[in-house]
């Protein structure tokens, strides 16, 4: 029987539909044209642009304080939600997992617009600490739903055997529980770091005079028309979003073997 | 070990249940300072429960456990001078064999140099000193059963749990970690508590045996005891094979032995540890080689009982043969050793009518009033 060529041919075409657009994108940044239309040589000159441009810095300044701090944040607070939601079993325990999964299906802008609307209500001038707030706010579900992940399938037989050893509640958990759960952790903050990087909807909504980050100066820039910069910035951030999106696959796969 | 020792580990009215189920059912029970003591039962039966009590991962509902004379009941597991083998090993993975055994002394505050010498001590004893480098994850599963036998021990606990820690391994291998267990529980003398549902198991290791069924103890004895004197039904049916032959109670003297009437076959003695009248129906337990057969008519002696009836089958199974026997309505089981086949004069063929004989002393009363606890035709 011959093997039909059809689903190569579809998959082909799908990624050529997703990758395409990045891969143009990528080409123009090294393009030496002011517009994107012609190609009309190899150049570095709009990576060298970019490092002169201090408004870009700033951005990146407030985006990797942001992006640090809700990490950090809802780290821990994603991980003591996946421990509470894995160890106990009640109706609440329910309606947790309800409120911590939420922010992963509801709208962003939906989310940004709420999230404003709270801010102002409570009087809060708008800024890096309401992007960073609203950063946690749906951080915390991812690092949750990857530590969750991993505690279902993790033995806890060994923290059983580390009381049974002698080891407290304390030594238990630094000496058995974190490590071992640590590459999972780790993911979660990954994925979390990655995500506050990346967000534009959410931080439009809640940013501030003087609170830009990188995403909302990349789409100032579009409006002030300066694409080739925009194409060279895209592809720096597209490398360090592949590069810790490939480390947190890697460290949530490397268990499971 | 004499019996006027005090019991070094006890359960005092014990129960814990899990929602509806009773998973130990007020169980009191004595373990003496080095013995080694089986809980043996099916799954299910609240073995693995009472052992966790333990340990202390689970708290009893009601009642003690009392430890050398201290009360452990509501001491939390890191406090208790216990420790446990898992039956899924439950080693650190993260850390190597050497740090795995090392875990308990570090925790413990031990000076370096006697957690290094104690270490020594143990990698020689389960012959591990070539591993000690290595994670669990490289190991076979009777060498990471070593390393939790030793992880274990290392803290010289009051009292070793096991939790049928030969469960995960192959026929092979869990011959081999019997004779191994036993060598260990001779050299370090500490008193092993040994969960399993393996009668053979059981059987081989124990000092005493506690057989359990529904969260209940069912008998405490030797293996010798356990399997010559069965008390109940469910232990002389779970340990070894046996015949239960139903029967009506003629009289009852209170030397311990009963006179029965099995069919129309009477009186037939045995051994009667139950509060039985006569007249009531009750359940007779015969081991299947406890039988003598023939296919002549044996001499009345007054301590033998005899009952006839016709072979149905005849099953040769190298080291013994399986006669199944049809005595009016129900079927017994027989088995007979080989040592002299060969130079019997008669040989015992199907549909031979046939004599079994047996010792007043090899006959149980184990259950009374039941309607159909177990088939007695089930003669396994």
């Amino acid at each position: 029987m011959k093997r039909s060529r059809l689903p190569l041919l579809v998959t082909v075409l799908v990624l050529i539909f997703f990758y395409l657009p990045i891969i143009v994108l990528i080409v123009n940044s090294f393009n030496d044209s002011r517009f994107g239309g012609t190609w009309e040589g190899f150049s570095l000159r709009w990576y060298a642009r970019l490092v002169s441009e201090r408004e870009i810095w700033s951005a990146l300044e407030n985006t990797l304080i942001v992006g640090i701090a809700a990490t950090a944040v809802s780290t821990v607070l994603g991980t003591m939600a996946a421990f509470a939601l894995h160890r106990y079993a009640s109706t609440l325990q329910k309606a947790h997992y309800m409120l911590i999964y939420t922010p992963l299906v509801v709208p962003e802008v939906l989310m940004g617009m709420s999230l404003l609307l709270l801010f102002v209500a409570a009087g809060m001038s708008l800024g890096l600490v309401t992007i960073f707030l609203a950063h946690v706010t749906f951080c915390i579900s991812y690092v949750a739903m990857v530590v969750l992940g991993r505690l279902q399938d993790f033995d806890f037989s060994i923290v059983e055997a580390a009381r049974d050893l002698g080891a407290g509640w304390w030594t238990t958990t630094w000496r058995v529980l974190l490590p071992l759960l640590a590459p999972g952790i780790l993911a979660g903050a990954l994925l979390a770091f990655t995500l506050s990087v990346d967000d534009f909807v959410i931080s439009f909504f809640v940013a501030g005079p003087g609170s830009t980050t990188l995403p909302i100066r990349i789409y100032s820039m579009i409006k002030h028309g300066s694409p080739p910069l925009i194409n060279a910035l895209s592809t720096v951030l597209l490398v360090v979003t592949f590069t810790l999106l490939f480390i947190t696959q890697h460290l949530v796969e490397e268990r499971r073997k | 070990m004499t019996d006027s020792h005090p019991d070094f580990l006890q359960f005092c009215n014990v129960s814990k249940s899990f929602g509806a189920t009773k998973a130990v059912d007020c169980v009191s029970l004595g373990v003496k300072r080095g013995e080694f003591f089986s809980l043996l039962g099916p799954s299910g039966c609240g073995k693995t429960t009472l052992l966790r009590l333990v340990a202390g991962f689970e708290r009893p509902d009601l009642g003690t456990i009392v430890l050398d004379g201290r009360d452990l009941t509501d001491l939390p597991p890191h406090r208790r001078k216990v420790n446990t083998i898992f039956q899924s090993y439950a080693l650190f993975p993260h850390l190597t064999v050497r740090e795995n055994i090392a875990f308990g002394p570090r925790t413990a505050g031990w000076a370096k140099a006697e957690i290094a010498r104690e270490l020594d001590k143990m990698l020689h004893l389960i012959q591990m000193e070539a591993y000690a480098g290595q994670k669990p994850d490289q190991l076979s599963g009777g060498q990471k059963q070593r390393v939790a036998i030793a992880r274990a021990l290392i803290n010289e606990p009051e009292v070793l749990l096991l939790d049928e820690p030969l469960a995960a391994l192959d026929l092979k291998l869990r011959q081999r970690m019997l004779v191994e267990l036993d060598q260990i529980h001779d050299e370090v003398g500490i008193t092993f508590l040994y969960v399993t549902h393996d009668q053979a198991e059981a059987m081989s290791l124990s000092d005493r045996i506690a057989v359990m069924n529904a969260g209940r103890i069912e008998q405490v004895g030797s293996p010798f005891e356990i399997y010559e004197s069965p008390r109940s039904s469910f232990v002389a049916a779970f340990i070894g094979d046996t015949n239960f032959l139903r029967g009506r109670v003629l009289e009852c003297g209170d030397s311990g032995y009963a006179c029965l009437e099995v069919g129309s076959f009477g009186p037939v003695r045995c051994r009667n540890g139950k509060q039985t009248r006569a007249g009531e129906h009750v359940y007779l337990s015969v081991r299947p080689e406890k039988f003598q057969i023939t296919r002549d008519r044996p001499d009345p002696d007054g301590v033998h009982n005899v009952i006839n009836g016709t072979v149905e089958d005849v099953i040769y199974l190298g080291t013994h043969t399986r006669y199944r026997v049809g005595v009016q309505e129900s079927i017994i089981s027989v088995f007979v050793q080989h040592s002299r086949l060969l130079h019997q004069e008669k040989i015992v063929n199907r549909n031979d009518e046939v004599w079994l004989r047996w010792h007043a002393d090899d006959g149980f009363v184990v259950e009374k009033d039941l309607k159909d606890p177990k088939d007695p035709r089930d003669g396994r």
